[in-house]
Order: C-alpha cells, then sequence, then structure tokens
C-alpha cells in the first residue's frame, strides 16, 4: 500500500490559495468583530472565546478520492459560520460564536454493542485508523438550503470491519456528547439530550458513509462536530451526528432525537427526497449557500446511483 | 408643520432603520451565509414589530393620556404595510423567483404560509383605507369596522411565525405574548366596568 508522505501533498492541492486568503482576511475580521461584540456579552461567554480564534491544525498526509464531487466547494467562511448544532444554540450564527467551550482533547469515542470487539477509541487513533481521504460532498439541509464540502476523512466501514458486527447487529446509533457545560444549548430543551442518530448496518457500511474529522485540509472546527462526525450525504444533514462520543450497534431501530421532536416531520432514513415534502414545506428545490436563485434538488442529493439499491422495494413515501 | 408635526418628524426616520440596516449589511457583506433568508426573515419580523407597536398606540394613548399619539398610528400601520410589501416581494422574486406555480402550490399546501398570504391580503385594503378621503368616504363607524381586521392579521403574522420555526420556539412564544397582552387590553376594555376602569388608570 502506498502511503503518501506530508511532503508529497502541496498545499496548494488542498485548498486553494484565494480561499486561504479569503480565509486569513475572515478570521482577522471575525475575531475582531468577537471581540467587539465580547464587551457586551455575559462573562461565560467572554471566557469561553470564540471558536473561530483558534487556529486550526492542518491534516496531512490526505488522498483523493473518487467519490468528490467536481462541483465547487462552499467557501470557508460560509460552511464555518452557517450552522445547526442545536448543542450551541438554534441560530445559523450561533456555533460559530458558542462552540469555542467545547473542548475536544482528550476525547474517546466508545465503540459498543453488538460487535466481537468492543473498543472506547483515543480521538488521536481514530485519526490514524486508515489513510484520511477528502471528500467533496454535497450536504442538503432538510430545511432547504445546501452547501458542497470538502470533508476529511475515513470509510466509517473501516471502523466498522475492525469492531466485526455480530449476527444481531442490524443497526448503529451514533450518540453526540452531552455536557451541558460546554454544550450550553443543552440547557434548553429544545430537543432530548443526547443527541442520537442512526444509520442500518448496510448503510453505515455503505462507501460514501464517513467518519469526518476535518474540512477544507484541517481539523474540523468546533461548530462543524469537531472532533469526529459522521457525513452521509444522500440523507438530509441532521442524519449526520456531530461531535459523537458513542457508536453503538443494536439489532432494534434506534429513535433518534428528531424523530422524538416530530415524528410526523422526521422519519428514520431521511433520505434527501424532492417529491417528499416536509410536512410544512417543499423539499423540491434548494438554495445552494453562496448562489441566489434555487436549484432543484436531486433524489438521494444526487447519490441515487450509488445508494437507490439500499432501498429498492421500500415506499420512501411512508418511509420517510 | 401642522399637516407632519415633530412627533412624525422624528419618529419617520426611525421606522427606516430596519431597512436602512438591511442597505448597509448588504452593502457590507454581512448578510450571512443565506442574504435572502436573512432579508426574509428580517423584513417578517419589523411586519410583526410594527404591528405590534401599532397596536400599542391606543392603550398607550388612554393610559398616558396622551392624545397625541394617536396622530402616529396611521404611520406606523403603513410601516408595518410596508415591510408586509417588502417582505412578500422578498418571497416572490428572490426566493420563489415568481415561479407561480410553485408560489400557488405553496400558498394552498403550505398552512404558515397560507396565512402569512392571508394576512397580507388583509393589510391591502387597510392601506388602501388609510387616507382621510377614504375615512370620510366610508364614514367614521365602518372605517372602524374595517380597520378592527387589524387584530386577525396580527393573529395571522403570529401564527405564520409559530408554524414556519423548526422547533426552537421561543421567539414567536415571546410575540404572541405581546399580542395576547395587546388584545387582552381591548378585550378588558370592551366590559363595560372594566372598561371605565381602565380608562380611567
Amino acid at each position: 500500500m502506498l502511503i503518501k508522505k506530508p511532503g508529497d501533498i502541496k498545499p496548494s492541492e488542498i485548498t486553494d490559495q484565494q480561499v486561504y486568503l479569503e480565509r486569513r482576511r475572515f478570521m482577522g475580521v471575525a475575531s475582531r468583530s468577537l471581540a467587539a461584540l465580547a464587551a457586551g456579552m455575559t462573562a461565560p461567554a467572554l471566557l469561553a472565546g470564540s471558536a473561530d480564534a483558534e487556529a486550526a491544525a492542518k491534516l496531512s498526509g490526505i488522498r483523493k478520492s473518487a467519490l468528490s464531487t467536481g462541483e465547487k466547494p462552499t467557501s470557508y467562511k460560509d460552511v464555518t459560520s452557517y450552522n445547526n448544532f442545536y448543542e450551541f444554540g438554534t441560530d445559523k450564527f450561533s456555533p460559530a460564536q458558542q462552540a469555542g467551550s467545547l473542548i475536544t482533547r482528550p476525547w474517546t469515542v466508545s465503540v459498543e454493542g453488538e460487535i466481537k470487539r468492543p473498543k472506547v477509541y483515543d480521538i488521536d487513533e481514530l485519526f490514524k485508523l486508515s489513510p484520511l481521504e477528502e471528500r467533496i460532498y454535497r450536504l442538503r439541509c432538510v430545511e432547504g438550503w445546501s452547501m458542497v464540502i470538502p470533508w476529511v476523512g475515513f470509510p466509517l466501514n473501516e471502523l466498522i470491519k475492525r469492531a466485526e458486527p455480530t449476527g444481531n447487529a442490524k443497526y448503529v446509533e451514533f450518540t453526540t456528547l452531552h455536557d451541558p457545560r460546554q454544550m450550553p444549548g443543552q440547557r434548553s430543551g429544545v430537543l432530548d439530550w443526547p443527541y442520537v442518530e442512526a444509520l442500518r448496518l448496510d448503510e453505515a457500511m455503505h462507501p460514501l458513509t464517513l467518519m469526518a474529522v476535518g474540512l477544507y485540509g484541517e481539523e474540523l472546527p468546533k461548530q462543524n462536530g469537531a472532533p469526529i462526525r459522521l457525513v452521509v450525504p444522500w440523507k438530509y444533514g441532521f442524519k449526520s451526528a456531530k461531535s459523537i462520543v458513542r457508536i453503538r450497534f443494536v439489532s432494534n431501530p434506534p429513535t433518534s432525537a428528531w424523530m422524538k421532536a416530530g415524528p410526523g416531520e422526521y422519519g428514520f432514513f431521511a433520505n434527501v427526497n424532492p417529491t417528499v415534502d416536509h410536512p410544512r414545506w417543499s423539499q423540491a428545490k434548494e438554495r445552494r449557500i453562496g448562489e441566489i436563485f434555487k436549484r432543484d434538488t436531486l433524489m438521494f442529493n444526487g447519490y441515487g446511483d450509488q445508494v437507490a439499491q439500499l432501498y429498492s422495494g421500500i415506499d420512501l413515501k411512508k418511509y420517510f | 408643520m401642522a399637516r407632519f408635526p415633530l412627533l412624525k418628524a422624528l419618529i419617520f426616520p426611525v421606522c427606516l432603520i430596519p431597512l436602512a440596516r438591511l442597505g448597509w449589511y448588504g452593502y457590507t457583506d454581512q448578510l450571512g451565509a443565506n442574504p435572502i433568508e436573512f432579508v426574509t426573515r428580517s423584513t417578517g419580523t419589523w411586519t410583526l414589530i410594527f404591528l405590534l407597536v401599532t397596536l400599542c398606540v391606543t392603550p398607550l394613548r388612554k393610559i398616558s393620556g396622551w392624545q397625541a399619539l394617536i396622530k402616529l398610528r396611521r404611520m406606523l400601520g403603513l410601516f408595518a404595510f410596508f415591510y408586509a410589501s417588502l417582505h412578500f416581494a422578498t418571497y416572490i422574486w428572490l426566493d420563489q423567483f415568481f415561479d407561480l406555480q410553485s408560489i400557488y402550490k405553496d400558498v394552498f399546501k403550505r398552512p404558515f404560509i397560507t396565512i402569512g398570504f392571508i394576512g397580507f391580503m388583509m393589510l391591502i385594503p387597510l392601506a388602501l383605507t388609510s387616507t382621510n378621503a377614504m375615512i370620510k368616504r366610508l364614514g367614521g363607524k365602518r372605517w372602524r369596522r374595517l380597520h378592527q381586521l387589524v387584530y386577525f392579521i396580527a393573529i395571522c403574522a403570529v401564527v405564520h411565525y409559530w408554524w414556519l420555526v423548526k422547533k426552537d420556539i421561543t421567539q414567536p412564544a415571546i410575540y404572541a405574548g405581546a399580542l395576547a397582552v395587546l388584545l387582552g387590553y381591548r378585550l378588558m376594555a370592551m366590559l363595560p366596568k372594566s372598561g371605565a376602569l381602565l380608562s380611567k388608570i
């Protein structure tokens, strides 16, 4: 197996100069404006500081992947400042402001349940579990907007193979950290904490399903679900649990946080589907962040060729 | 000066601040990653605020005894219509880009859009009949009855917001609470005894 050394990859391959400079400019502006904002902030917010202020660590040895889209990635600024991460507030801008209080080292992920090799992984072990790949994926939010994000991570199936699921393992459940001191949004009852999401085992094994540890060639910013998160590009964004501490293999379908919050609105599969509307709004179109006018939403978010066979014979209107 | 008293002259530019702010944010690239959503939300929020502020005029006038406040009511109501029009135009133009089929479906299939649409449609006759000439033509009594529609419009606006929110209903609940107080005041005033009581406060 050819393992590329860090030196083999020029920084320009990972992030183009324009984006890089724009990012530096943004971070400067962000930290200055946040400093100004902080004057009017409460003490805890002041102490927590801003998630943007910390320099993100560059990841090395990232391979390119044939599974990446050729579409133009959404700007680093938009990817890291327009987030749904209710653990840090329900406004899109809240996670970027609030996530500084999240402590991502030390961090462990417990892999457990119906497997032969349960194990508590240290986060640094997971960074080295399998060669890191850049996967440029479309992300479609259930709210009707989308982005293109250059994730960095490894296929979830690499982890699953090492866990050796037993015959009873039918579903994989992902749990986000539950600590209201680090995640102030958890002090509100907006969702039933901790955040839980789940996939069927075959969905979890699918080569597109990614455990992401970075984006734009750097470690994940906290507002994007550091230090490790799930990315399932053919499903609505909320399926891709962030800041994961437990991966559990189970025999019965778990109930996710959003299924509990709105059983009529959020189903287990949550596959991107322009023909099945959210009860309160249409899913036929989406606004790509950075674009003005809406574009048509694609079945399975455009990944139908790879994933449609997972759902053959299933009534997707009923099992949304 | 009598036709445009000082109070109005002072409040008028204040009412334009939300629009100026949007313009400034647009100019300095501060509308965020989803500018159309930002503009839609902002104009919607300010419509709701102006509706509630307009509904504050009568109780404030009665409580304070400051009769001049009534001169602001029409202007504030028209600002509510102004921001509602911007909100509606943002939806039709920037959000849907005049896709009539999709708008048609939205209005009839999405309860939150249906109710917002109804609210906006009802605002139009109120704006059209806001001139002195129209008040004269309709006659005070009929005019007042027509303009009582604003209570229903404000309820539509709050419900429109409530149904739109994905999960966190804190904000719409605050507006609903404020509206409940303002409508509650009027209900109380309708009761003969408490009406006399309230007007004495």
